[in-house]
């Protein structure tokens, strides 16, 4: 008998703008595409083993759009919800909780105010609080932390960040590498291989996926205990299914 | 004719909602609730929960509500614990110092060794493997995935009472079944399918009862 026989996640991402999804290719250039509560029902169909969805509306007044979609999809599907994006205070996590999210993911509001984590994990638990990393290289085997959707370079060393983050209660890392993301050329292995071994919570890799290969690649040799992918979902590339049964024949221990 | 309703306890533990819509799904009365009286009176009694063991102890004991719970398992209602509802049941935990449970199941509540090697908490999908029949499990199939968020896993001294067990590094108990009583480790209510068919046959047996 194996010692483990925790299965590999992968988790489709949608991210949603006024309560439609869009998916943006480098954080720019965003595109309109469909309904999130469908997009939702379908990955969950195809066997997705967590739902994201990062919310990108950028009006304050438009925000409840978001809490109307998680009540939705919390009644239809029995996964874990993830929700991130705009989330600045306890109140906003105690919103999403209330509305069915299981999880929330917390990025810029972290590095205004790391004590925000270490009372979300005291107040919630830390099972439901995500630290969302966006790095981006900046030497050799070095990587700089942003915020505000990538358009703020803050100084911060991610490897440093994503140990002070577990140290304070998150629950898991969700990275993303800048470089990669939306060039569907792959994740960034050394970022994700760094951060992973330098903490003893799981990380969510994301950014860069194009095809199967990439996630193998992750999963094996940047450590990942998860994979996180957008676009190669839901322009239908890929089924989660198809997906799933690449990574198996790939040696990969995965639900299906 | 008396209306028949599930309980899940409110205690103030963490989000109450995932377990509150996947019952609501397979049922279609279920209060959550932190009332003596509605427990009492509700046929099942469901009793979620994440976060540490000592604040859920405390609360629970101050509120009175520990009492209510044992003896609702004493008087034969089906019960389901899930996850430190399945903790609170065993005599002790050692999380953060060693503090005392319902001791309705005699054991021990442990952390996963460090020896293991692996990320504390577990977070995923792993499999059970089913030790012993039970209508609980009618129609789960040995070796499926359910979902898992934990860092302690309960020791029962009766290994009779192990339903199914699961393999991190360590083989541990990830369900326990015995009389009115059914505990998992594991989140049915965030197991897709697999689990939302374990919430229905606690439903079955909450018919029956």
């Amino acid at each position: 008998m194996k010692n483990n026989y925790l299965a590999k996640r992968i988790i489709p991402c949608l991210d949603v703008k006024n309560g439609e999804v869009v998916k943006g290719i480098k954080f720019l250039n965003l595109v309109k595409a469909g309904d999130p509560v469908k997009a939702a029902l379908e990955y969950d169909r195809q066997g997705g083993d967590e739902l994201v969805f990062l919310d990108i509306t950028a009006s304050h007044e438009k925000r409840k759009t978001i809490i109307d979609v998680v009540r939705k999809t919390a009644s239809k599907i029995f996964i874990p919800l993830t929700v991130g994006g705009g989330i600045n205070q306890i109140k906003d996590i105690r919103a999403l909780l209330k509305a069915g999210a299981d999880k929330v993911s917390i990025n810029t509001a972290a590095v205004k105010n790391p004590n925000l984590i270490k009372q979300a994990a005291k107040i919630f638990g830390s099972q439901c609080i995500v630290v969302a990393i966006d790095a981006k290289r900046c030497g050799k085997n070095k990587w700089e932390v942003y915020t505000h959707g990538g358009r703020n370079a803050t100084g911060i060393d991610a490897v440093k960040w994503a140990k002070k983050m577990t140290s304070l209660g998150a629950g898991e890392i969700l990275l993303t590498s800048m470089d990669a993301d939306g060039t569907k050329k792959g994740y960034d292995i050394p970022l994700t291989k760094a951060v992973s071994e330098s903490v003893n919570i799981p990380v969510i890799a994301s950014g860069g996926a194009g095809n199967v290969k990439h996630m193998v690649e992750v999963l094996k040799k940047g450590k990942a205990d998860a994979v996180l992918a957008a676009s190669i979902f839901h322009y239908k590339t890929h089924t989660v299914a198809s997906v799933k049964k690449q990574l198996k024949r790939n040696g990969a221990l995965v639900r299906t | 004719m008396k209306k028949k309703y599930i309980a899940v306890v409110d205690y103030g533990m963490g989000n109450l909602m995932s377990v509150s819509k996947a019952l609501a799904s397979v049922y279609p009365d279920v209060r959550v609730t932190s009332s003596k009286s509605v427990i009492n009176s509700a046929d099942a009694v469901v009793l979620p929960g994440v976060g540490a063991f000592e604040d859920a102890v405390k609360h629970l004991n101050k509120k009175g509500i520990s009492r209510i719970i044992k003896s609702n398992i004493d008087s034969g209602k089906p019960f389901l614990g899930i996850c430190l509802g399945l903790q609170l049941l065993f005599t002790r935990s050692e999380e953060n110092g060693t503090f005392e449970g319902f001791d309705v199941i005699k054991g021990t509540v442990k952390k996963f060794p460090a020896k293991i090697k692996l990320k504390v908490p577990q977070i995923g999908w792993n499999k059970i493997f089913i030790k012993q029949k039970s209508p609980m499990l009618k129609g789960i199939k040995d070796g499926s995935f359910v979902y898992f968020v934990h860092s302690y896993y309960g020791v029962p001294e009766d290994k009779s009472i192990i339903s199914t067990e699961t393999v991190y590094g360590v083989k541990f108990a990830s369900s326990v079944c015995f009389d009115n009583v059914f505990a998992s480790q594991f989140h049915p209510e965030k197991s897709q399918r697999v689990g939302l068919k374990i919430l229905e046959n606690f439903v079955e047996l909450t018919k029956c009862s």
